[in-house]
């Protein structure tokens, strides 16, 4: 007990040793809506008045049930890979759980508000990196004060002023692998209680893959969940202990690392 | 952190007991009105940030930067004069048409910019949206503080124009600060209303430019309405033309600004009505706006 009152940092555990749940997923249904699955013409002023007028759903709207009935625990402290083939609803699963994304049947339960880092997450493309820092912290909920104080180190971290200044050009001169590592450099400035890894870290260089798995532990330690996404068995492999196996859909394994990603690896070389 | 070897608890509760148990909330789940506005307030320096972040960016890519500014209302009025003023002569009747015509483009455009914007704030901004977790009301605050921004700049190029039309600089002139108080009141309401369509009907935004329009039309920004008023026999249209709120915000500034602009109802009339629309749309909508928090960045 005495030991609680002298640290800041939460524990992984309540004082008789129970493993605090961070998400429960409980029998999720995900059915996403697709946009602009029409034929091009279809989307005219006029037939777009037509459609608000007449309230007939547009045509180029398509359904996909992404998550057919997921349902896990996942606790503080712990590290979970998701894996599985391109459109197994991994990345679905992910949205799900930041709540981004509704679930049509079950339900989703979470400790804060969990934060999805993935490759799409777009800052302002026409802003220099150090100002979408500013942004991106601030964003985070960080005071200003706070930001001045961080924005260095995270432009340090994120190393792209490895090759001169990029800190001050316009992001849109990134490479792809630029822009990733400082898109992750920010989201894991801040300490989150559910951190959601999607395929962010598989576009860096292998430093600053070190780094950031590095970072990563960081971030469990301070008592918080992280999941990552990723066709890279060897990041899964070396970031997270449990891993979750889903193929379309539905969860074909959940369990330490070492077994599912043995299970998988015999799925995907059979076929 | 190995498995004790005792019975666990936990072991016999459903995921929905064992979730209730340690507190956990439903992903997603709307926070109440006050907290809502709480944690918007917390967010101020993010708004701001934003807003800057988004003036400089629409400029960067242009040679002339952040010149454009300036140039664009400038080119803006002496487009539509030359259509309006000097081919067609529309003025008729209008002192210092000149004048009359910059203040309607300049605040018309306030308000159909924030709309515009408005519309594409949240599904034009979902990458960082779903990246981030921030109060989603954040964005067309921002879009509104942008677009004030440029009316300010607008303003002064405005004051230019004035001046050298040969208006008097008289106090009356600092009417204009409460009058865009005002509209940006009704501006913000109207972008946080719009950014939740826009986010469901992605049809909106090809629908925007025909709507705006119209509404440009009926604004008296090119001539005065009181031509409507002559061709709408219905004494209950004529009070619609009169009540449209861009007509109100754009009288008042001319108001202010121009010693013999024609108004078309009397000035304490036109302040009562001014803070009816913007008390009316700037609280609508953002209750509109936070009753779908929820649902931004999905599908």
């Amino acid at each position: 007990m005495a030991d609680q009152t002298t640290t800041t940092r939460p524990t992984s555990t309540t004082p008789d040793g129970r493993r605090i749940p961070t998400v429960v997923v409980d029998d999720a249904h995900v059915i996403y809506r697709v946009h602009g699955a029409g034929s091009a013409g279809s989307n005219t002023p006029a037939n777009a008045l037509r459609r608000l007028v007449s309230r007939v759903p547009s045509p180029a709207v398509r359904e996909v049930h992404a998550v057919k009935g997921v349902s896990f625990t996942a606790y503080r402290g712990e590290a979970i890979g998701l894996i599985g083939s391109n459109g197994s609803g991994k990345s679905t699963l992910l949205r799900t759980i930041a709540g981004l994304l509704p679930v049509n049947k079950g339900a989703v339960y979470t400790q804060g508000q969990p934060s999805l880092l993935g490759v799409n997450a777009a800052l302002l493309n026409d802003l220099p990196g150090e100002r979408n820092v500013t942004l991106g912290l601030l964003a985070m909920g960080l005071s200003p004060e706070e930001v001045r104080r961080r924005a260095p180190e995270i432009i340090e971290f994120s190393g792209i002023n490895e090759r001169g200044d990029f800190a001050s050009l316009p992001m849109r001169t990134y490479s792809s692998g630029m822009s990733a590592r400082l898109r992750f450099a920010i989201s894991s400035a801040k300490n989150h209680d559910v951190l959601l890894i999607d395929e962010a870290l598989a576009t860096g260089d292998r430093r600053f893959r070190r780094r950031s798995e590095q970072r990563v532990r960081e971030l469990r330690e301070g008592a918080g969940t992280v999941f990552l996404v990723s066709h890279q068995i060897g990041t899964i492999r070396e970031t997270c202990e449990r891993t979750i196996w889903l193929e379309s859909g539905v969860i074909r394994a959940d369990g330490p690392t070492s077994d599912v990603v043995a299970q998988y690896e015999e799925y995907t070389s059979g076929k | 952190m190995a498995h004790t070897a005792v019975a666990d608890p936990d072991s016999g509760l459903t995921q929905a007991q064992l979730a209730a148990r340690y507190g956990l909330s439903f992903a997603g789940a709307r926070p109440t009105l006050a907290a809502y506005t709480r944690q918007l307030w917390t967010y101020r320096h993010f708004i701001a940030a934003y807003a800057n972040a988004k003036v400089v960016a629409s400029f960067s890519t242009a040679r002339l930067g952040r010149i454009w500014q300036v140039l664009t209302p400038l080119t803006n009025a002496a487009v539509y004069y030359l259509i309006f003023g000097v081919i067609l002569n529309t003025q008729a009747g209008i002192p210092n048409f000149i004048a009359y015509l910059c203040v309607g483009l300049f605040v018309f455009n306030f308000t159909s910019a924030a709309a515009s914007g408005g519309v594409q704030a949240i599904s034009g901004n979902l990458g960082l949206i779903r990246a981030l977790h921030f109060p989603r009301a954040c964005v067309p605050l921002a879009v509104t503080l942008t677009q004030l921004q440029h009316l300010i700049t607008a303003m002064v190029v405005l004051v230019g124009i004035v001046l050298a039309t040969g208006e008097p600089i008289t106090l009356e002139w600092l009417l204009v600060v409460p009058a865009v108080a005002l509209q940006a009141i009704f501006n913000a309401g109207l972008a946080l209303g719009m950014a939740r369509l826009g986010a469901k009907l992605t049809d909106l935004r090809q629908l925007m430019p025909f709507v705006l329009r119209t509404w440009m039309y009926g604004s008296g920004v090119l001539y005065s309405v009181d031509k409507f008023a002559e061709n709408l026999h219905n004494p209950v249209l004529v009070a619609v033309v009169h009540a449209n709120p861009l007509l109100v915000y754009i009288e008042l500034v001319r108001h202010a600004l121009l010693e013999n602009a024609p108004l078309t109802s009397a000035a304490p009339r036109l302040w009562a009505l001014a803070a009816i629309w913007a008390l009316l749309i700037g609280v609508g909508g953002y209750l509109y706006f936070w009753r779908g928090e929820q649902e931004y960045g999905r599908g």
